[in-house]
């Protein structure tokens, strides 16, 4: 475990700033005690000073996970996003999309989310643009990136894609094992 | 009878003894060839295979290797032979037959540089006298190695010569000169060495070369400060003396339990950097807004149509109005975006855009 250095560090903030913006300050700067980011076996950890302290008597080979993992960097330095940063991403998004009752199944099956399933979008929603994906009942189901603006979504047909799915939370049954 | 017997015993008695020590002279239809250097002898003669037959087949094969090297034997002891501590010895000449060897005969060691430049040029070498007469000694010595004549290492007395400095020791300077000769041949032979195994020749540190770049030299001085027990740790730097270039760098992190505030604060100077690196307008974010704002435009005067037509949702039109003002207040590039009047050019003007953000 280290802490990350400013390359990464970097990579990792313009990802997350696609979900949640300038608000990885309420991440980074929080009221409520000291939290960082560590790296370990290429991922990156979100945890308090108090959780770190006590994972430094865990030797490096047998430490599976601590705190929360945000994602991990690829052999070519990329930095991607697990599910399990949803917690963390969900309140400060800035762009949400809901889905119909109907299409959440299909999302959590790891399908794009087609217009015919699109319940809301948040206004001013640019293309590529990361988004955070709620069910109708405001249940945090997953993230994805637009792939339409909120505009071209209003005249698009029923079957093409509205939101590339990137994760969602039915991971955490298909994907148990490679999750951390 | 008793007589008899005595007479009988005996005789068979002597015919135990003659079958037991067989004949030393073995008759043989045609002779055996010899290579007694080798200890070899061939028989050419043909083996009856009614007598194999017949015989015990075991039998016959020992008696005829025993026929056989009776007669090896006897060459043998036609050689001349000599008594060596109580043993009979006897001289072997040299092998007839060739024999095989057993593995492929050593290549040729590859020539030197020397001897290939040599060869090209035709150069060829003299065979020099080993005695030279020496003049001080007034007698023959070796060329060459201890007591040799003409030696200029025992020389007691040296010409400084005019070019030379006064004060340089002339003969420490030979001594160095002699060092320095031995030392680039045994370079020179690691280096044929090098060559004849196709190794890659080792060239690490000054190797010799009539002119060296300052880069070599720079590299050789790092070289030379690193190859102490300690890797160089407690070398001494010079005044001027830069870094060695082309180093490995080494990774560096940061401490897991460091400073935590630095670290705090270091991540939002970066992101700091990261917003303000954002452009503060955004085209595709203005035209999409842009875009809305048409749409509305066109629903709003839609309404106004049909109110004008049935003459009805009155309320409807007023609400239409009212959310044009509020995106007139959020669009700064359009002024008075929400008044009718002033609406009505930039909303043919939008119009025509409209078409193409929408390709794209």
């Amino acid at each position: 475990m280290r802490p990350l250095t400013e390359e990464e560090t970097k990579t990792m903030f313009e990802k997350l700033s696609k979900y949640i913006g300038e608000n990885i300050k309420l991440l980074v700067d929080r009221p409520d005690g000291t939290y960082c980011f560590r790296l370990h076996n290429d991922r990156v950890y979100y945890m308090s000073e108090k959780i770190l302290k006590l994972a430094t008597n865990i030797s490096r080979d047998k430490l599976m996970s601590v705190g929360t993992c945000f994602g991990k960097f690829t052999k070519t330095k990329k930095f991607r996003l697990h599910i399990t940063a949803l917690d963390f991403l969900a309140p400060y998004a800035k762009f949400k999309v809901w889905v119909k009752p109907g299409a959440e199944q299909s999302f959590l099956y790891g399908n794009h989310v087609l217009k015919s399933g699109l319940g809301r979008i948040t206004e001013n929603t640019m293309q590529y643009q990361g988004v955070v994906v709620y069910s109708m009942a405001d249940v945090p189901l997953g993230f994805g990136v637009a792939a339409k603006t909120t505009q071209e979504c209003r005249r698009v047909d029923p079957m093409s894609i509205v939101v590339f799915h990137q994760a969602d939370v039915g991971e955490f049954i298909r994907n148990e094992d490679a999750l951390t | 009878m008793a007589a008899c017997s005595v007479e009988q015993l005996l005789a068979k008695a002597e015919q135990e003894e003659a079958e037991k020590l067989k004949s030393v002279s073995v008759h043989k239809e045609l002779d055996l060839d010899f290579d007694v250097g080798n200890l070899l002898a061939c028989d050419k003669n043909r083996v009856e295979s009614r007598d194999f037959r017949q015989q015990k087949k075991e039998d016959f094969l020992r008696s005829l290797a025993r026929d056989n090297t009776q007669l090896l034997i006897n060459e043998l002891w036609k050689l001349p032979t000599e008594k060596v501590e109580e043993a009979i010895v006897a001289k072997l000449p040299d092998a007839t037959t060739p024999l095989p060897r057993e593995k492929p005969p050593p290549k040729p060691r590859p020539p030197t540089k020397w001897e290939q430049f040599a060869k090209l040029k035709g150069i060829q070498k003299k065979k020099k006298t080993n005695l030279v007469w020496d003049e001080n000694a007034k007698e023959w010595k070796r060329r060459w190695g201890y007591k040799r004549a003409n030696d200029d290492t025992k020389e007691w007395l040296i010409e400084v010569p005019e070019t030379s400095d006064p004060n340089e020791d002339q003969f420490s300077k030979r001594v160095k000169a002699k060092k320095e000769r031995v030392a680039k041949n045994e370079l020179n032979r690691l280096r044929n060495i090098a060559r004849a195994q196709k190794v890659k020749v080792p060239g690490v540190g000054l190797t010799p070369k009539a002119q060296q770049s300052k880069d070599e030299l720079s590299r050789a001085v790092s070289v030379a400060k690193t190859s102490t027990a300690s890797m160089g740790r407690f070398q001494d730097r010079l005044p001027k003396e830069k870094a060695p270039k082309n180093t490995g760098k080494k990774r560096k992190f940061e401490p897991l339990i460091g400073d935590f505030s630095n670290e705090k604060q270091r991540q939002l100077e970066l992101l700091k950097v990261l917003d303000s690196k954002k452009p503060k307008l955004d085209v595709t974010k203005a035209v999409n807004k842009q875009m809305r704002e048409d749409d509305r435009e066109e629903a709003a005067a839609k309404h106004k149509k049909g109110a004008g037509k049935k003459g009805r949702k009155g309320n409807m039109q007023g609400k239409g109005r009212g959310k044009g003002g509020k995106g007139g207040k959020g669009g700064k590039g359009r002024p008075g975006g929400g008044k009718p009047g002033g609406g009505r050019p930039g909303g043919g003007g939008g119009g025509k855009k409209k078409g193409k953000p929408g390709k794209h």
